[in-house]
């Protein structure tokens, strides 16, 4: 066997490391606007599909959605505070597609001053972004509510690093067409959000219209969306009450 | 001859069936049949290269830090490999989440550097790398047919079970999208190949 002295290893190795840097940080330079857009544009898909747009081509979301939507921030007595429409602000300053929803969660957790953000679609569906914990990573989604506050249109839920398949079936077709029609409020107006039900609502003594199927395999993940969802509709919980009631 | 010595890999030297290396991603991404294409070809790519890139290297390399310089060449192919599904196959990207990071712990790649890449001349060493990434890939596609068939009634997330079948009262295995199925599956598999080819049972 050959015999390489300690110079030779340190400088070996050194350069080596210094060719793969240079060559990984110009890739991963050359895709960043490449995967930056394609995040925005999932983003802008994930707020249409909740609220029913489904399917729309790539290419056309963003003017969509800059044609049919209004952004809107609301501070944590639900009035609002800004309001931005196809490129120009009517009120205030913030648009809502640049607020981080997760740092505004975590503000609300610890009790300091937050800013909501709340998609109107066509100006009769309000769609918010919720955040929580699935298994092995963050989930998140939008839920779509209808303009009398209280029912949900729909939902688009995603997740990083839920397994395929169990987990991973939060963002599928069937299970949240289970969401849909559901009420977050009942008869008396006080919050209940939507339960997600091990074992299937029929199952179980809850009220169907409060409460969606859990996916079989996947109690954790099912549980983090029920958290997810009673944490975040929530705080959103005086914007419907000032604001559609 | 020389064909069939690089085919070995699809079949009789299989990584997954007789090698037994890199089980547990096979486990975890053969739910559906598309994650488990995109997986069996990224495995594929950073396995060919990595062989290629550490054959070309393989004179130069330190035999105490042979270790790290080859961990450092497969993380920086896997980044590669993550970077790229990122920004042109975002949807598929999503779907294998973690699991193309994990191709750097995946048993196959730094296996066939030390077995083949740092003994033999670059191209063979590229072509053996490719090869077992197919061959992983191949029994990835299996597993995840039937995973997916029967597990979600689905292939390539098209229905392939009529609706007429529920109807009757057929219901999807849901067995089927949970790990340990994948296990019996691979392991039918290898009982299949064996009874095919005798020489490879053990005494």
């Amino acid at each position: 066997m050959k015999h390489y002295s300690n110079r030779y290893i340190f400088i070996y190795v050194t350069v080596l490391v210094l060719i793969v840097a240079t060559v990984l940080s110009i890739i991963v330079n050359r895709l960043k606007p490449l995967q930056d857009y394609n995040k925005e544009t999932e983003k802008i898909q994930q707020i249409l599909s909740a609220a029913g747009y489904e399917g729309i081509d790539r290419n056309e979301v963003q003017k969509l959605f800059s044609e049919i939507s209004d952004e809107l921030v609301v501070d944590k007595t639900g009035a609002v505070i800004s309001r931005y429409n196809s490129g120009t602000f009517s009120e205030g300053n913030i648009r809502a597609f640049d607020i981080d929803d997760k740092t505004e969660y975590l503000k609300a957790i610890n009790g300091e001053d937050y800013h909501l953000p709340i998609f109107a679609i066509n100006n009769n569906v309000f769609v918010v972004p919720v955040h929580g914990k699935g298994l092995w990573g963050p989930i998140w989604g939008y839920v779509a509510v209808a303009d009398d506050g209280k029912t949900i249109v729909g939902t688009a839920f995603s997740h990083d690093s839920e397994t395929p398949g169990l987990g991973g079936e939060i963002s599928s077709e069937k299970f949240q067409s289970g969401f849909k029609g559901k009420k977050i409020f009942d008869r008396n107006n006080n919050f209940v959000s939507v339960k997600v039900i091990k074992g299937g609502v029929t199952n179980s003594n809850c009220d169907p219209q409060y409460a969606a199927d859990a996916i079989s395999g996947a109690t954790s993940t099912s549980k983090g969306v029920d958290d997810m969802l009673r944490t975040c509709l929530e705080l959103y919980v005086p914007f419907f009450n000032n604001y559609l009631k | 001859m020389l064909l069939k010595k690089y085919l070995g890999p699809l079949n009789k030297e299989n990584p997954i069936l007789v090698q037994v290396l890199g089980v547990c991603s096979a486990l975890a991404v053969t739910a559906q049949v598309k994650p488990a294409v995109v997986m069996g070809i990224s495995v594929a790519v950073v396995c060919g290269f990595s062989n290629l890139i550490l054959s070309l290297l393989r004179n130069t390399i330190p035999q105490r830090v042979r270790i790290i310089v080859q961990l450092v060449i497969v993380a920086a192919l896997v980044i590669i490999v993550d970077q790229f599904l990122k920004a042109y196959f975002y949807d598929i990207s999503k779907m294998l989440s973690v699991f193309v990071s994990l191709i750097i712990t995946n048993c196959i790649v730094m296996g066939r550097i030390e077995a083949f890449a740092l003994s033999h001349k670059p191209i063979p060493s590229f072509i053996d790398g490719l090869a077992n990434g197919i061959g992983y890939g191949l029994v990835l596609l299996i597993v995840s047919f039937f995973r997916e068939l029967l597990g979600s009634g689905t292939l390539w997330n098209h229905q392939v079970i009529p609706q007429s079948f529920y109807s009757n009262g057929y219901l999807n295995n849901g067995l089927m999208v949970l790990p340990p199925m994948a296990l019996i599956i691979i392991g039918v598999i290898i009982w299949i190949q064996r009874s095919i080819h005798k020489e490879l049972q053990e005494e």
